[in-house]
């Protein structure tokens, strides 16, 4: 009997954990039932299984049971408090070394990914980058299923799927925001086993002197319920405070497509898509926006979209929960109102 | 001696990218082929350098022969050496792969010339993975910096170097010893206008070739292109599409009713209620 490990990495950040790692501690459950039948004939035991580094970070792996993991290992030690890629590498390619995991799931966030393409270096082995669909199948020649990972591949005009045949773990970077945040189970048991670091502080090779910008917050359209995104439409950058006054009633962010953020008209920490981030708000409303495949990936998995272009066949309308063909000049105004009467009726 | 060594790699530009309606095939004719933008200012930011500390830029890239133009563009950006390696058993290679090749030769011209930086663009815009720098600095074992957007100082006596990178959360001040290798955003430096000596020495320049074994290392052929590679393209297509919702057109039924007719099946599926409790 062996065991079929499915691996995830808990990115945290000053305690912080970025939830992309609930994310894929959903999807490695996901994927450990996709095996559940095949394990189960050759008596084999599926698991999933969570990697957390940093200082006095106890409570995480708590919470990572909670999230769905079956056991933990933590590597708690001052020299990883903070990221830096030489330390958390070679910790984690220890703890992998040891335990053989099948599958390693790593957030396609900044540290992610720069993260990613060490340890699957450290342990030679393939890397998926940047996932938004994963899946475990058969592929011709291979006894057991293996990661079928799904990206957008030459500028996202295309999907390409992934498989690592002989080497394992068989590794993906996975975007935020492509899975859903699965359900928080306080009452979860399971293993938090520690695990030594192996790296020194003169191991680590670099040295952080200091944080700029610290407390300083971008517009976080991550993670935000609602957002209002505006495109060249727009034609003016002024016009964004537009789609400011809208998102406001809303109680939302402002995003935009890529060209706004190219003219300078818009932080880029706003752009949505293939380049940008990916989102899944509650309520996302496109005005002026083409709908380019690049700008679509970034905002399909939206639970609701409104479209507004004055162009019936923009390509916007195809993920469109709803369209309205018309000027948004005139269209956002008459929304603002619609919105604040509707809000005064509930009110009353 | 101030030694950087810069990574590039030729791509086809994705902004003119296609794809044929009809077959769903890539149409790649007309597609013009650039150096990464990342690696170009990478190497601007390299040469910065050169020029203030005197030294030595060499480019390095792994690809077809065609690739000699690119290299012949950081002559004219102002690389000193350009090295292309090459040889049809380097095709088909992942990131794993391609990191060995570049790993190979990076440590022989480091020993030709011991390097202190190490520029990599962030990633290459054909296929944003970003793996490649860390898996190279990963098997020489030296110190990585991703996302770095500027160098603040080189200290080539005490062979120290800071930079600034971004993460999510802020700019990280960072020093390491050098040799370093950097990831770099656009940011890092600007893209300069070529001086006449260099745009006329990139003309008739001649990279070199090393090939699995016609060069100063012979190559293990395990480890290269598609051998060397763990990982392969199982299969392509374009993403399927979900079934469109309805469209109202201001033009037949005037901008109230269409704004309303959308909000009222935003209500209808319990979104405008959902959002606008938590506005209020
Ligand atoms: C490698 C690569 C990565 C990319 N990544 C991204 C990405 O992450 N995000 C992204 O967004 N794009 C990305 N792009 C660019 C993408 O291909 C499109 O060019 C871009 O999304 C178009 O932006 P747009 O819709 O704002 O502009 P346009 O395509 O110019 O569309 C403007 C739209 O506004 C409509 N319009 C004009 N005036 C009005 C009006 N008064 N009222 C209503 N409608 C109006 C027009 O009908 C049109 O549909 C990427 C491209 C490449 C090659
Ligand atoms: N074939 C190559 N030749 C030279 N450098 C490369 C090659 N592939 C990738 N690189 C370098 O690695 C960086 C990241 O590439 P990638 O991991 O493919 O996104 C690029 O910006 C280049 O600096």
């Amino acid at each position: 009997m062996t065991t079929r490990r499915f691996w995830v990495f808990i990115e945290q950040v000053e305690g912080n954990v970025h939830p992309v790692s609930w994310e894929l501690l959903g999807v490695a459950r996901d994927l450990a039932s996709q095996v559940a039948a095949e394990a189960e004939e050759k008596g084999d035991a599926v698991v999933v299984e969570a990697v957390l580094l940093g200082d006095k970070v106890e409570a995480i792996a708590q919470e990572a049971l909670g999230y769905g993991a079956d056991r933990v290992y933590l590597i708690d030690d001052p020299v990883v408090a903070y990221y830096r890629n030489c330390p958390y590498y070679k910790g984690i390619a220890a703890v992998a070394e040891k335990y053989a995991p099948e599958v390693f799931l790593i957030g396609a966030t900044i540290l992610g990914r720069d993260l990613a393409g060490a340890v699957a270096t450290a342990l030679h082995t393939g890397l998926t980058a940047d996932c938004t669909g994963l899946e475990m199948g058969e592929v011709r020649g291979v006894k057991h299923k293996l990661l079928l990972a799904t990206r957008p591949a030459f500028g996202g005009n295309i999907m390409a799927t992934i498989v690592c045949r002989q080497h394992t773990p068989q590794m993906s970077s996975v975007r935020p925001r492509v899975f859903p945040m699965p359900e928080y189970d306080p009452a979860a048991e399971g293993e938090i086993i520690r695990e030594p670091l192996g790296v020194t502080e003169a191991g680590a090779l670099t040295c952080i002197l200091e944080f700029l910008h610290h407390q300083e917050k971008s517009v976080d359209i991550e993670y935000a319920d609602v957002i209002v995104a505006g495109g060249r439409g727009l034609e003016t950058p002024e016009n964004f405070q537009l789609i400011q006054q809208l998102a406001d009633v809303l109680g939302g962010v402002v995003g935009a497509s890529r060209p706004c953020i190219d003219a300078g008209w818009i932080d880029s920490a706003q752009q949505v898509g293939q380049s940008g981030k990916t989102v899944r708000p509650k309520l996302y409303i496109a005005a002026g926006i083409s709908g380019a495949l690049q700008h679509k990936v970034g905002m399909q998995n939206s639970d609701f979209i409104i479209a507004i272009n004055s162009d019936p066949q923009a390509p916007i309308f195809e993920v469109a929960d709803v369209g309205i063909v018309g000027d948004l000049f005139q269209v956002i105004p008459a929304m603002i109102a619609q919105i604040e009467a509707y809000q005064q009726e509930a009110a009353t | 001696m101030f030694h950087a060594l810069v990574a590039i790699k030729q791509v086809p530009d994705t902004t003119n990218i296609r794809i044929d309606p009809e077959t769903g095939n890539l149409v790649r004719e007309g597609v013009p082929a650039i150096m990464n933008p990342y690696d170009a200012h990478a190497l601007a930011e390299a040469v910065k350098w050169k020029r203030k500390l005197g030294g030595k830029v060499t480019v390095v890239s792994m690809g077809p022969p065609s690739f000699i133009t690119t290299i012949r563009e950081a002559i004219e950006l102002g690389a000193d050496r350009g090295i292309l390696l090459s040889d049809r058993k380097f095709a088909g290679a992942d990131t794993l792969a391609t990191s060995y090749v570049l790993a190979a030769a990076i440590e022989v011209i480091h020993k030709e010339e011991p390097i202190s930086l190490l520029f990599f663009g962030k990633q290459a815009i054909d296929g944003d993975t970003a793996q490649v720098g860390p898996g190279v600095a990963v098997r020489l074992e030296l110190p990585i910096l991703t996302y770095a957007t500027k160098i603040r100082a080189v200290d080539l006596e005490n062979g120290f170097v800071t930079v600034e990178r971004h993460t999510e959360h802020w700019v990280e001040v960072v020093e390491t010893p050098m040799p370093t290798m950097l990831t770099c955003e656009k940011e890092i430096a600007e893209i300069p206008f070529a001086p006449l000596p260099d745009l006329i020495r990139s003309l008739r320049y001649d990279p070199e070739i090393w090939t699995m074994s016609a060069g100063p290392l012979e190559f293990d052929k395990q480890q290269v292109g598609v051998l060397g590679s763990p990982t392969i393209v199982f299969k392509m297509g374009t993403p399927p599409l979900p079934e469109p919702g309805e469209k109202f057109n201001t033009r037949e039924v005037g901008v109230e009713k269409a704004v309303k007719l959308a909000l009222d099946k935003a209500a209808a599926a319990g979104v405008l209620q959902a959002v606008l409790g938590g506005a209020q």
